[in-house]
C-alpha cells in the first residue's frame, strides 16, 4: 500500500518540479523587457567601452603631434611576447650632443596578450590602452603598427 | 617499403565498440579526447588523451620574469584567471617576504570570490547544457556577464585580466567598483533562485544525477580530486580553510561538504559555494581600507635561490605552484599542479558501467577546463 | 442544427467551383488527375511553409525564453531567416560518406518527410477542408506517422557512424514504446466519440471539446498524449536520438546540405502533425468554442474562421511542446523507458477503463 502511495507521490512531486521549471522560462518568455543581448552593429554609434578597456596599445599624441616616448626600450624588455620593437635613432641635440630618440615604436597587435606590462612599466607614461576592439583584418601585416605617428616628436622637456 | 602492421584481430566477443569523444565534441568543453569502449550504451572503460592544447607553459615560464609569468597563468584555467594570478603573486611575495597592503588583500579576496562565482555560473550553464537543458546555458551566461562587466571596468579585460602583480595590483579599483559589486550581489541573489527552480529541483535532473558517478572519500583522496568535486565526497580539502591566504582567515565562511559523492552532491557543493562566495564578498565590500594598491617592489624581481610551493583554492580545486629559483630573475623550473588534471584521472574509475549519458553528466560535474589539464 | 457557420459555405463553394470548373473543361480522368495534382501541390506548399515558419517560431520562442531576441537580421524581425537558411542549405555540398550505404543514406530523409506528409492528409483544417476523410482516420494517422522511425533507423544505420548508430537504436526503442501511449490516449477519446473518423470527431465536439466533455480521463489522456507525442517526434526532453551533448547530432550527424534540411524540416512537420492531431481530437479541431445554449456567444465565436481556430489550437500545443523543450534537461534512455512502461502505460490502461466506465454510465457531458 505504501509503495502504491509512493508511486503517486512520485508522480505529483515530479510534475510539480517540472511546472516550477516551466514557470521560470514562461516568465521570461512573457517579459521581453528582460532581454539582455545587445544588437551589435546597430549600436556601434552608442557603444561605449569602459575607459580602462584594453583594446590595443596606443601612444597618445597631443595636438602638436608630440608624444612622450624617449625610446628607452623598457617596454620592449618587459613585454613577455616580444610584441614591441623599438627602433631608435640618434640625432643632434640642441647642445650639439647626439641624443637618442625614438624612430619607430613597432607594436605587433597580433602577438599582444594585453598583459599591460608595457603600459605599466613605461617610465614616461608614453603608452596607453586604446578602446578600439574591431581588430579583424584580412592581412596579418596590418596588425603590425607603428605607434609613433610620422613626423611626431617628443614633448619638450621630457628628453633625457 | 610498405610497412605491414599486424594488429591482433579481436574475436567477436572481445570486440568493443570504441567511440572517440572529442577532441571536438560538444560535451568535452574543449579539446579533450576520451576514447570510450562501449557495450551498447554502457561505458566499459575510457581512456583520456590530453595534450591537444598543450602550450608548454611550464617551459615558457623558464624564460619569463615573474611579472611576465602572471599573464601565462591566466590562460591556464581561464575561468579562474584571478585565482591563478593570485597563486603566482603569493609565491613571489612569500619568497621575498613582502607584506602586501591591507587594501590589496581585500580587493584580491573580493576578486577571487567574484571569480569563483563566475566560474561556477559558467559551470552551471554548461552542466545544464550537458544534460540537455539548453536554456540553462543562457541564464548562466546572462548573469556571468554582470561580473565580466565589473571586471572590465576595473581591470580592462573581461576574461584574461592579468590584474594582480607581485606585490599588489595593476591598478586601483574603479571608483564604481563597490557600488557595482553590491548591485550584482543583490541581483544574483534573486537570479540564483532561477537556477534552483529550473535545475536543482527538477525531477529529471535529480534522477539523472543522484547516485551517478559515485566517488568515495578514499577514492577522492587517492586520485587527488580536490575542489568542489572532492568536497562532494566529503573530503575537507579547501585550501582557504586549511592554509588560509589573503583574508580567508579573517572572513567567516563555511566549507561546503556533502558526503554522497555522486553527481548531485558535486552539483550542490558548487551551488552552495556561490552563496558562500557572495557571503564573503558582502563581508568585505564595504570595508575596503584606504591605502596603496601595491607594495613597493624592485623593478627587477629576483627570488632567492631555493624551492617554493604555493597553493591556492581555485574554482576547480587545489592549484599548486612549485618553483625552483636559482636566484635569477626567471625561475629555474616552474611546475603547476593543476586541479583539472587530477580531477580528470578519476573519470574512468567513476563512470564505468554507466551509460554514455551518465558519462557526460559526470564529466560535467567534475568541471574540467581543458587548458588547465594540458597547460 | 445550430451550426450554420458562415465560413462553411465559403470553403465548400470554393472547392465545389474548382471541381465543377475542372470537370466541365476536360475529360473526367484528366480532371481527376489535375485535381489530385492540385491537392498534392497545395499540401506540399502548405507543409513546406509550415515547416519553415515553425523553425522560425521555435527560434523566436526559445530566444525569448532565454532573454534573447532571436533571428532579427533577414527581413523585419528576421521572418525570412529560415528561408535564407534554406537557400544556404540548398547550396551546400552533399557530403558522400565513405563506406556508407548510399541508397539507404539518400532514402532515409525522404522516408521521414513522406511519412509525416502522408499523415497530414487526414487532418481536417475546416469543415470539409481535408484531403481525405477516412472512416478509420485515427488508425490511419497512427499507422502512417510511425513510419517515420524507419527513416531514422535507416539514417543511423546507413551513415556508417558510431554516434549515428547509437542514436538510431535509441530512437527505435523510444518510438516503439511511445507509439503505444499515443495510440492508447487517442483510443480513450475514440471511446468517448464513438467514431474514428476525423470529421465526425470534430462534429461531436460542437458543444464542448472532448477535453471538457470527458473531464478527468480526457485531461489525463491529453497530458499523456502531450508527453508521448513529444517523445514520438524526438523532441526535447526526449531528443535522445539527437542528444547533441552526447551523440553530437545523433542519427543525422553525417547529413549535410538539403538532406539535413529534410531531417530538420521533418522534425517540425512532425511536431505540427502531432499538434494538429491533438488539437483535433482533444480541443475540437476547427470547431469554434461553443457553449450549449448561449446563442449570441456562439455566433460571435462563429465569426472567427474555423481554420483560425484550428491553427490557434495547433499553435497552442506546439507552443507547449516548445516550452517543454526549452525548459527541461534530457532524460536518459532507461529513464525514458521507465517513464513509458512504469508510469504512462499503466495509467493509460486504467484511464481507458475509466473512460469506458464513464461513457457507459453516461457521466460525461
Ligand atoms: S614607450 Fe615608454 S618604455 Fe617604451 S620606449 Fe617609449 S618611453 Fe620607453
Ligand atoms: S600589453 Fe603586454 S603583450 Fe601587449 S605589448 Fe604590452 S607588454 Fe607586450
Amino acid at each position: 500500500m505504501n509503495s502504491f502511495f509512493n508511486y503517486f507521490a512520485d508522480i505529483f512531486s515530479g510534475v510539480k518540479s517540472l511546472l516550477i521549471g516551466m514557470s521560470v522560462t514562461g516568465k521570461y518568455f512573457f517579459s521581453p523587457g528582460q532581454i539582455v543581448t545587445q544588437q551589435y552593429p546597430e549600436n556601434r554609434k552608442t557603444l561605449k567601452m569602459y575607459e580602462r578597456f584594453k583594446g590595443e596599445v596606443i601612444m597618445p599624441h597631443d595636438a602638436n603631434n608630440h608624444h612622450r616616448c624617449t625610446g628607452c626600450a623598457i617596454c620592449e624588455l618587459n613585454c613577455p611576447n616580444g610584441s614591441i620593437e623599438i627602433v631608435s635613432a640618434r640625432i643632434d641635440g640642441p647642445d650639439g650632443k647626439k641624443v637618442r630618440v625614438i624612430d619607430k615604436h613597432i607594436y605587433h597587435l597580433g602577438m599582444c596578450t594585453f598583459c599591460s606590462l608595457c603600459v605599466k612599466t613605461c617610465p614616461e607614461n608614453a603608452l596607453a590602452f586604446g578602446q578600439e576592439f574591431e581588430h579583424a583584418v584580412f592581412d596579418r601585416s596590418v596588425l603590425t603598427k607603428i605607434l609613433n605617428q610620422p613626423g611626431s616628436s617628443i614633448i619638450k622637456g621630457t628628453e633625457e | 617499403m610498405k610497412e605491414v602492421i599486424h594488429t591482433p584481430v579481436p574475436s567477436v566477443e572481445e570486440e568493443e565498440y570504441h567511440i572517440n569523444m572529442g577532441p571536438q565534441h560538444p560535451s568535452t568543453h574543449g579539446v579533450l579526447r576520451l576514447v570510450v569502449s562501449l557495450q551498447g550504451e554502457i561505458v566499459k572503460n575510457l581512456k583520456p588523451h590530453c595534450g591537444y592544447i598543450h602550450r608548454g607553459m611550464e617551459k615558457m615560464c623558464e624564460k619569463d620574469t615573474y611579472p611576465q609569468i602572471i599573464h601565462l597563468t591566466d590562460r591556464m584555467d581561464y575561468l579562474s584567471a584571478h585565482i591563478n594570478n593570485h597563486a603566482v603573486c603569493l609565491l613571489v611575495e612569500n619568497a621575498l617576504q613582502i607584506e602586501v597592503p591591507e587594501r590589496v588583500k581585500y580587493i584580491r579576496t573580493i576578486m577571487d570570490e567574484l571569480c569563483r562565482i563566475q566560474s561556477h555560473q559558467l559551470w552551471w550553464a554548461s552542466f545544464g547544457m550537458d544534460l540537455g537543458g539548453l536554456t540553462c546555458f543562457f541564464y548562466g551566461l546572462r548573469d556571468r556577464e554582470k561580473i565580466l562587466d565589473i571586471w572590465e571596468e576595473t581591470t580592462g579585460a573581461r576574461f584574461l585580466q592579468s590584474y594582480y602583480t607581485p606585490g599588489g595590483l595593476m591598478w586601483d579599483i574603479h571608483p564604481d567598483f563597490q557600488k557595482n559589486v553590491k548591485a550584482f550581489i543583490k541581483y544574483f541573489r534573486k537570479k540564483i533562485r532561477d537556477y534552483e527552480k529550473i535545475l536543482s529541483g527538477n525531477v529529471i535532473f535529480t534522477e539523472r544525477s543522484r547516485n551517478i558517478g559515485l566517488m568515495t572519500k578514499e577514492e577522492a583522496i587517492s586520485y587527488g580530486v580536490t575542489g568542489p568535486s572532492g568536497r562532494g565526497s566529503g573530503w575537507s580539502c579547501d585550501i582557504r580553510k586549511h592554509h588560509p591566504y589573503a583574508l580567508y582567515d579573517k572572513v567567516e565562511f563555511k566549507e561546503i561538504l556533502y558526503h554522497e559523492g555522486d553527481t548531485l552532491a558535486r552539483y550542490m557543493v558548487r551551488m552552495d559555494e556561490m552563496y558562500e562566495s557572495m557571503h564573503i564578498i558582502e563581508q568585505l565590500i564595504d570595508n575596503i581600507p584606504e591605502g596603496d594598491f601595491s607594495a613597493k617592489m624592485k623593478a627587477v624581481i629576483k627570488l632567492p635561490a631555493g624551492e617554493y610551493y604555493q597553493r591556492v583554492e581555485s574554482a576547480r580545486g587545489d592549484l599548486g605552484i612549485y618553483c625552483i629559483s636559482d636566484g635569477n630573475k626567471t625561475p629555474y623550473r616552474m611546475k603547476f599542479r593543476t586541479p583539472s588534471f587530477s580531477n580528470l584521472s578519476v573519470l574512468d574509475h567513476i563512470s564505468r558501467d554507466l551509460k554514455i549519458a551518465d558519462l557526460v553528466a559526470i564529466g560535467g560535474s567534475l568541471d574540467l577546463v581543458i587548458p588547465d589539464i594540458d597547460r | 442544427m445550430a451550426s450554420t457557420n458562415i465560413y462553411d459555405n465559403f470553403v465548400t463553394s470554393l472547392t465545389q467551383s474548382i471541381h465543377n470548373g475542372l470537370y466541365s473543361s476536360m475529360s473526367p480522368t484528366w480532371a481527376l488527375i489535375t485535381e489530385l495534382a492540385i491537392i498534392g501541390f497545395v499540401f506540399l506548399m502548405f507543409y513546406a511553409l509550415v515547416g519553415l515558419f515553425l523553425v522560425y517560431a521555435e527560434r523566436k520562442v526559445c530566444a525569448f525564453m532565454q532573454n534573447r531576441v532571436g533571428p532579427n537580421r533577414v527581413g523585419k524581425y528576421g521572418i525570412f531567416q529560415t528561408i535564407a537558411d534554406f537557400i544556404k542549405l540548398l547550396m551546400k555540398e552533399l557530403v558522400v560518406i565513405k563506406n556508407s550505404d548510399k541508397l539507404l543514406f539518400t532514402l532515409a530523409p525522404f522516408i521521414i518527410i513522406i511519412a509525416s506528409f502522408m499523415a497530414v492528409a487526414a487532418i481536417p483544417f475546416a469543415k470539409g477542408l481535408h484531403a481525405i476523410d477516412f472512416d478509420i482516420g485515427i488508425l490511419y494517422v497512427i499507422a502512417v506517422s510511425s513510419l517515420g522511425v524507419v527513416g531514422v533507423l535507416l539514417a543511423g544505420w546507413s551513415s556508417n557512424n558510431k554516434y549515428s548508430l547509437i542514436g538510431a537504436m535509441r530512437s527505435g526503442a523510444q518510438i516503439i514504446s511511445y507509439e503505444l501511449s499515443v495510440g492508447m490516449s487517442l483510443l480513450t477519446i475514440v471511446i468517448l466519440a464513438g467514431t474514428m473518423q476525423f470529421s465526425e470527431i470534430v462534429q461531436g465536439q460542437e458543444f464542448g471539446w472532448f477535453i471538457f466533455k470527458g473531464h478527468i480521463p480526457a485531461v489525463i489522456a491529453f497530458l499523456i498524449f502531450l508527453i508521448a507525442s513529444t517523445a514520438e517526434t524526438n523532441r526535447g526532453p526526449f531528443d535522445l536520438a539527437e542528444a547533441e551533448s552526447e551523440l553530437t547530432a545523433g542519427f543525422h550527424t553525417e547529413y549535410s546540405g538539403i538532406k539535413f534540411a529534410f531531417f530538420f524540416l521533418a522534425e517540425y512537420m512532425n511536431m505540427f502533425l502531432v499538434a494538429s492531431i491533438g488539437a483535433t481530437i482533444f480541443l475540437g479541431g476547427w470547431m469554434p468554442f461553443h457553449v450549449s445554449g448561449w446563442i449570441g456567444f456562439n455566433q460571435v465565436m462563429d465569426y472567427i474562421p474555423p481554420t483560425f481556430w484550428y491553427l490557434g489550437k495547433t499553435g497552442f500545443i506546439i507552443f507547449l511542446m516548445m516550452w517543454f523543450k526549452w525548459t527541461f534537461p534530457r532524460l536518459r534512455i532507461d529513464q525514458l523507458l521507465t517513464l513509458e512502461w512504469k508510469y504512462l502505460l499503466p495509467i493509460n490502461l486504467f484511464n481507458i477503463l475509466l473512460m469506458a466506465f464513464i461513457v457507459l454510465m453516461g457521466w460525461h457531458f
